[in-house]
C-alpha cells in the first residue's frame, strides 16, 4: 500500500502532465524518497494508481540510473567514474573507500550504513574528484577528506 | 578592454542564487516586459534569428531558425511545449549547473520569452537527477515567478499565458538527446525517436515542441533587451555572443569563464586555466566534452566557435575542455570514455550497443596488457561503423569522435601497449 503521504505527493504531479503514465518516473522517485528503494509491491501499487502494469513500470525503472530496485543502505555514496575525475585520480579514492568500508562498488556495508555506487560525471569537473552522498555534492575529495566526510553520515 | 559578460555578470561570488527582487534590481524581467508590451511573437523570433544565436548544448543549431519550424497560429496543434534541456550529463561539462544554481530567474525569463515567441502553452525545466541544489533553487524561483505574475494566466496582464513545471530526471545520458528527453518526459525509457518528424512539428505527446539548452535560453533576455547587433558584437568571430568555457584535468586553475565566442584554445588554457600543473606537460584536449575529437599542440590557436574547430576535425561541443597530460595514459582515458558511452547506450540500435561494448573491451584489454596486433585496426573499424547515419541518434557518432582522433594522434601509444604487453603508465 502506498502511504497517504506518498499518494498525495504523486497526485500533486498529475496536473503537470496530460497522461498518468508520464507521472511514473516522478512516482517511483517519490516512493524511493520515502522508502529508500522501489520494491515489487511498491511497483504494483504505483501501477494501480497510474493504470500501468508492473512489467511496464519495471521496464522504465531499470532503464534509469537513480531508481533502485534493490534495498540500499541508509546513505548512498555515488563515486564519479567519468573522465575528468578519472584523470584526477578518482580510482585511488574509490579503492580507499572500498577498503575502508569493506565493500565493493554496488554493495552495502554490513551495518546497513552505506551503499557505494559508481555514477557518471556529476557536472563539477573543475573540482574533480567529486562524489555525492545522498543529496550532497562533495568537491575536491582526497583520501583524508573522504574519511572526514563519511563521519557526517551516521 | 573590459568584456561584457551578460550571462554571469550579476551572479554573486558565492553562487548564492539571485532571488526575484535581486534579479529585478539588476534589470531582470525588463526584456519580458518589453516583448509583451510591444513585440509580436514573430518579432521576438526574428530578433533571435538575426542575432545568430546558436544552440549551446553541443549541436549548435541556429536557435531562431529552430523556433520557426514550429507551426503557429490557429491551425497549430495545442498545447505546444517548450522544454529547457538541463540534463547536463556530457562528461567534463559543468556550465549549465552554474546558470541553474546561481541565476534561476534568468533561465525562467528566457523560457517565457522563448515560449512567447513560439506561442507555447506549457514549459518544462528538465533537470538531471543529481542536480538537487539546482532543482531546489529552480523550484523556489518558479514559485516566485508565479506569485509575481510572470507565469500562469495572462502574464503581466497580457493575453499570453504559460504554465511552467520542473521534471527531475531519474538519470541516464540519453535523456539529454532531444527525442530521448521527450520519451523520458512521457514516462518511458529514454530511447531516441526516428526523425522526421522533428520535435518542433511532432514532439512531446505528439505536439509541437521546442527543446533548447539552458545556456541558449539564458541568452534570450539579453538579446531581446539589447538587440541582435549588440549580441553579435560580443563575439570575436562570426558566431555570435559570449560562451561559457571551462577546463578540467591537470591544469593549474580548473574553472569556468564567460568569454567572447571565438576565444582561442590557448587563451582559455593558458590565461584562464593557468596552464598545466607543475610537473606535467600538455598532450591534447577534448574541446567540448567527452564526445568531441581531440585537439593537440598544433591547434592551440584555433578560436573556440562553431566554425573553426570543425575545420581541424573537431567541434565546439559544450565548450568545456578536458585536458590530457603526459602523465595520463591516452589509451586509459579512451577506455574510460568508451566505458561511459557503452554503459549509457540505450540499446535501441545495434551499431551502438554492440560496437561500443566491443570498443570498450578492446581498450580494456590494451590497458591490461592483453592487446594484440590488429586491435588498433578493429578500433578503427568501429569508428567507421559508428559514423553518423548508421545509428538512430548522435550518441555513438559522438563516442567515435574521441576514439578516431585518439587513434590518429596517439597511435604510437596504442602500439606500445601491444608491443610491451602492458600499459606503460601503470
Amino acid at each position: 500500500m502506498l502511504t497517504a503521504e506518498e499518494q498525495k505527493e504523486i497526485e500533486a504531479e498529475f496536473p503537470h502532465y496530460p497522461t498518468r503514465e508520464a507521472v511514473c518516473i516522478d512516482a517511483m522517485q517519490i516512493v524511493q524518497r520515502h522508502r529508500g528503494w522501489v520494491s515489487d509491491d511498491a511497483l504494483h501499487d504505483i501501477g494501480e494508481l497510474l493504470g500501468m502494469s508492473p512489467a511496464d513500470l519495471d521496464g522504465v525503472a531499470t532503464f534509469y540510473n537513480l531508481i533502485f530496485r534493490k534495498p540500499v543502505g541508509r546513505h548512498v555514496v555515488y563515486l564519479c567514474d567519468s573522465v575528468s575525475c578519472w584523470i584526477m585520480g578518482a580510482s585511488r579514492q574509490a579503492q580507499h573507500l572500498a577498503e575502508r568500508l569493506g565493500v565493493r562498488l554496488g554493495e552495502t556495508t554490513a551495518d546497513g550504513r552505506f551503499t557505494v555506487l559508481p555514477i557518471v560525471c556529476l557536472g563539477a569537473c573543475d573540482h574533480a574528484p567529486v562524489l555525492m552522498i545522498d543529496n550532497d555534492t562533495h568537491l575536491d575529495v582526497d583520501v583524508e577528506k573522504i574519511d572526514r566526510i563519511l563521519e557526517e553520515y551516521k | 578592454m573590459a568584456t561584457e559578460k551578460p550571462l554571469t555578470q550579476n551572479m554573486r561570488p558565492d553562487r548564492q542564487p539571485l532571488d526575484l527582487p535581486s534579479y529585478e534590481r539588476v534589470g531582470g524581467y525588463t526584456a519580458l516586459r518589453k516583448a509583451l508590451g510591444g513585440m509580436s511573437p514573430a518579432q521576438v523570433t526574428e530578433e533571435v534569428k538575426s542575432s545568430n544565436l546558436r544552440g549551446r548544448g553541443g549541436a549548435g543549431f541556429p536557435t531562431g531558425l529552430k523556433w520557426t519550424f514550429s507551426p503557429t497560429g490557429k491551425d497549430a496543434q495545442r498545447p505546444k511545449y517548450l522544454i529547457a534541456n538541463g540534463d547536463e550529463m556530457e562528461p567534463g561539462t559543468f556550465k549549465d549547473r552554474l546558470l541553474l544554481e546561481a541565476d534561476p530567474h534568468q533561465l525562467i525569463e528566457g523560457m517565457i520569452l522563448a515560449g512567447y515567441a513560439t506561442e507555447s502553452d506549457v514549459a518544462y525545466v528538465f533537470l538531471r537527477g543529481e542536480y538537487k541544489l539546482a532543482a531546489q533553487r529552480m523550484a523556489r524561483a518558479i514559485g516566485e515567478a508565479y506569485a509575481s505574475g510572470y507565469l500562469g494566466k495572462n502574464i503581466l496582464g497580457s493575453s499570453y499565458s504559460m504554465e511552467m513545471y520542473m521534471h527531475l530526471s531519474a538519470g541516464r545520458y540519453m535523456c539529454g538527446e532531444e527525442t530521448g528527453l521527450l520519451n523520458a518526459l512521457e514516462g518511458k525509457r529514454a530511447n531516441p525517436r526516428a526523425k522526421p518528424p522533428f520535435p518542433p512539428v511532432s514532439g512531446l505527446f505528439g505536439k509541437p515542441t521546442i527543446v533548447n539548452n539552458i545556456e541558449t535560453l539564458c541568452n534570450v533576455p539579453h538579446i531581446v533587451n539589447r538587440g541582435a547587433a549588440w549580441f553579435k558584437s560580443l563575439s570575436r568571430t562570426q558566431d555570435a555572443g559570449t560562451k561559457l568555457y571551462g577546463a578540467s584535468g591537470k591544469v593549474k586553475r580548473p574553472g569556468l569563464w564567460e568569454l567572447p565566442m571565438g576565444t582561442t584554445v590557448r587563451e582559455i588554457l593558458e590565461e584562464h586555466a593557468g596552464g598545466m600543473q607543475d610537473g606535467v606537460r600538455f598532450r591534447g584536449l577534448l574541446p567540448g566534452g567527452a564526445s568531441t575529437d581531440f585537439l593537440t599542440e598544433e591547434h592551440l590557436d584555433v578560436p573556440m566557435d562553431f566554425t573553426a574547430p570543425q575545420k581541424v576535425g573537431s567541434r565546439l561541443g559544450t565548450g568545456t575542455m578536458i585536458v590530457l597530460d603526459d602523465k595520463t595514459c591516452p589509451v586509459g582515458m579512451l577506455w574510460n570514455l568508451e566505458h561511459f558511452f557503452a554503459q549509457e547506450s540505450c540499446g535501441w540500435c545495434t551499431p551502438c550497443w554492440s560496437g561500443l561494448g566491443w570498443a570498450e573491451r578492446i581498450l580494456l584489454a590494451l590497458e591490461e596488457g592483453r592487446g594484440e596486433p590488429g586491435d588498433v585496426e578493429k578500433l578503427q573499424f568501429q569508428t567507421w561503423f559508428l559514423a553518423p547515419g548508421n545509428t538512430f541518434c548522435a550518441l555513438a557518432p559522438g563516442a567515435a569522435e574521441p576514439l578516431q582522433s585518439g587513434l590518429k594522434y596517439f597511435r604510437e601509444d596504442f602500439d606500445r601497449h601491444i608491443r610491451e604487453k602492458r600499459c606503460p603508465w601503470r
